[in-house]
């Protein structure tokens, strides 16, 4: 709980939910009539609207991406150390729209929802979202705020790759694209790593064909082992040694199957934290998602192509610890969009947090958003 | 602001809306001069962060990476012109990166520190030590340029590499051409800026 508002926080935030009744046909064929998000947003927008930005959140992630919902709250929003007044993206300088991602569990339409075709929750029954569904459900927001295009879409991760996606189905809506910490496409242990996170959820007793609202209960050891997993994945084989080396829970081993290494404690926490947060089913569809993502396939698998359509200028980052997407990943990006002629900058940022990295405040990351903000600010609209 | 004199020079080289990559950009600020005066279309390859920062700054397209990598990201003959300014001493493999350079680009602008200058002759031929100047103000213990050849020796290695140079401007350290340099370029010449393409 913050005793007191840091000065640099965009504050007390509340989300806002819009409403679109119009139907929307999604990339599985299955059509949603109606659909929620909800949303945050921070800063003002501009007489000219031209200093909106989207923030596009990662597997895990949701709108709360600054500031407070209460001064009960334990911690602020997920990038709050890149969001406030006077941080890289400059709340006095910018707007910034955060929503929460179709098929999540953090208010926007998802499978914990009750499907009014059955008057039951989803379930199971919610249909496959892909990355571009996301795009065009966030283009159908940009145009409920009144917003006729982004100064920039951001995002890290699977939020780097709706990023993409945008420059790519909405050109002109857009004049940047940040991608950090993305790939074109996920690798096969990328997916690897996702399937045994969907194994461990769908294998769980509790889990129920995934209608475990029903049952009363959860699939928590299914979660959590899925957490647990992915935790792994996140961090750097450096930053897990730093952290917690070998360094033992009560000082001596038990020989036992009960926490012994400061690992094991940590991994678990994490895992049954993340059970109280998330919804299995929203996991297994958002897993889904990242291993669909491919937007070269539409172009007959030329990502020059793919990329070719869009008219954004590109930020791709990359951190040298990073095994989920390597710099190697996003340096693929980065070779298709000088092979399209974009314009595209590119930056490898020294950091052994792994994956996670992206959400750290890394002096030289924090120092090329700064600058790019800078930038755009700037150009404004007439670049 | 007055623009660089080595910038000016090899602003002459260079046809209007071409496609440029330039190695150890910098800061951007040749790339930052083409892209407003010529309306060209470049890539800069960097690898200090401070300079990564100052090319954002200045909305040049900048890409982090280390030459001594290699440029296997670059497909043949992508670029009109690929520019590399004192920074051919400074990598691991001249001779490696000089091939890439004219795979990747039509033509290879070079500029280096001509290490065979008179006054470095005489601090290495008189006082028996490593020159340091205005161009090499590094000691021998810290500078980054750990390639540092003569005119002839950059020269030499075209010919084996079957490199032609279209064009040589011998210059001293305010990068002006005089005279008098033309008639003894490898003691009277500070600083060379080559044009070169592939021996076809």
């Amino acid at each position: 709980m913050p005793e007191q508002i840091p000065a640099d926080s965009v504050g007390l935030i509340e989300p806002r939910q819009a409403v679109f009744e119009e139907p929307i046909d999604l990339v599985c064929g299955h059509t949603l009539p109606r659909y929620e998000l909800v949303y945050e947003t921070y800063g003002q927008l501009n007489s000219r609207r031209d200093n909106a930005i989207l923030i596009c959140h990662a597997l895990s992630g949701h709108h709360h991406a600054a500031g407070y919902h209460s001064m009960d709250e334990r911690k602020p929003g997920w990038w709050d150390s890149a969001i406030g007044p006077g941080k890289p993206f400059d709340t006095n300088r910018f707007f910034i729209v955060s929503s929460n991602n179709l098929g999540g569990c953090n208010g926007s339409t998802g499978p914990s929802d009750l499907n009014p075709e059955t008057g039951r929750r989803y379930g199971p029954d919610f249909p496959f979202v892909t990355v571009k569904d996301w795009v065009t459900t966030q283009h159908r927001l940009m145009r409920h705020l009144g917003i006729d295009q982004w100064a920039a879409v951001i995002g890290g991760s699977l939020g780097g790759m709706q990023a993409i996606q945008w420059a790519i189905d909405y050109p002109d809506a857009l004049r940047h694209c940040f991608a950090i910490a993305a790939a074109p496409r996920l690798s096969a242990q990328n997916i690897g790593f996702n399937e045994v996170a969907r194994q461990a959820i769908l294998s769980d007793p509790e889990f129920h064909g995934g209608h475990f609202y029903e049952h009363d209960t959860v699939p928590r050891r299914g979660l959590m082992l899925a957490r647990m997993l992915g935790h792994i994945t996140y961090l750097s084989d450096d930053a897990m040694r730093a952290k917690f080396g070998r360094e033992l829970k009560q000082g001596r081993l038990g020989y036992g199957f009960d926490v012994e290494f400061q690992v094991e404690s940590y991994l678990r926490y994490q895992g049954t934290s993340f059970v109280d947060r998330f919804d299995a089913n929203t996991y297994l569809l958002m897993t889904k998602a990242l291993d669909y993502f491919d937007p070269a396939a539409e172009f007959n698998d030329n990502l020059v192509a793919a990329l070719r359509r869009a008219q954004a200028k590109f930020l791709v980052i990359a951190f040298t610890s990073d095994w989920r997407f390597s710099p190697a990943r996003s340096g693929e990006i980065v070779q298709a969009l000088v092979d399209a002629r974009r314009a595209v900058t590119y930056a490898e940022v020294e950091a052994n947090h792994g994956h996670d990295a992206f959400l750290m405040p890394i002096t030289y990351y924090h120092e090329v958003l700064r600058a790019y903000m800078a930038r755009i600010e700037q150009e404004g609209a007439a670049a | 602001m007055s623009i660089r004199p080595d910038i000016a020079l090899i602003k002459k080289w260079i046809k209007p809306h071409s496609r440029v990559l330039d190695l150890g950009c910098g800061d951007g600020t040749l790339l930052q001069l083409l892209r407003d005066e010529l309306q060209v279309e470049g890539y800069g390859l960097e690898i200090d962060p401070e300079n990564i920062i100052q090319c954002v700054h200045n909305g040049v397209n900048v890409i982090q990476q280390d030459l001594d990598q290699g440029l296997n990201n670059f497909h043949d003959q992508a670029f009109d012109y690929v520019i590399m300014t004192q920074t051919l001493q400074a990598v691991n493999f001249p001779d490696r990166l000089l091939q890439e350079m004219l795979r990747v680009g039509h033509e290879g602008i070079v500029t280096i520190p001509n290490f065979a200058y008179w006054k470095n002759r005489l601090q290495i031929g008189l006082a028996g030590h490593m020159p340091v100047s205005r161009h090499l103000p590094a000691a021998w213990y810290e500078t980054e340029n750990i390639h540092l050849c003569t005119l002839n020796d950059f020269e030499d290695l075209c010919r084996k590499l079957n490199i032609r140079i279209q064009e040589r401007l011998v210059v001293d350290y305010a990068h002006r051409d005089q005279p008098v340099i033309r008639y003894f370029p490898n003691i009277l010449g500070e600083i060379a800026l080559y044009r070169c393409t592939r021996n076809l």
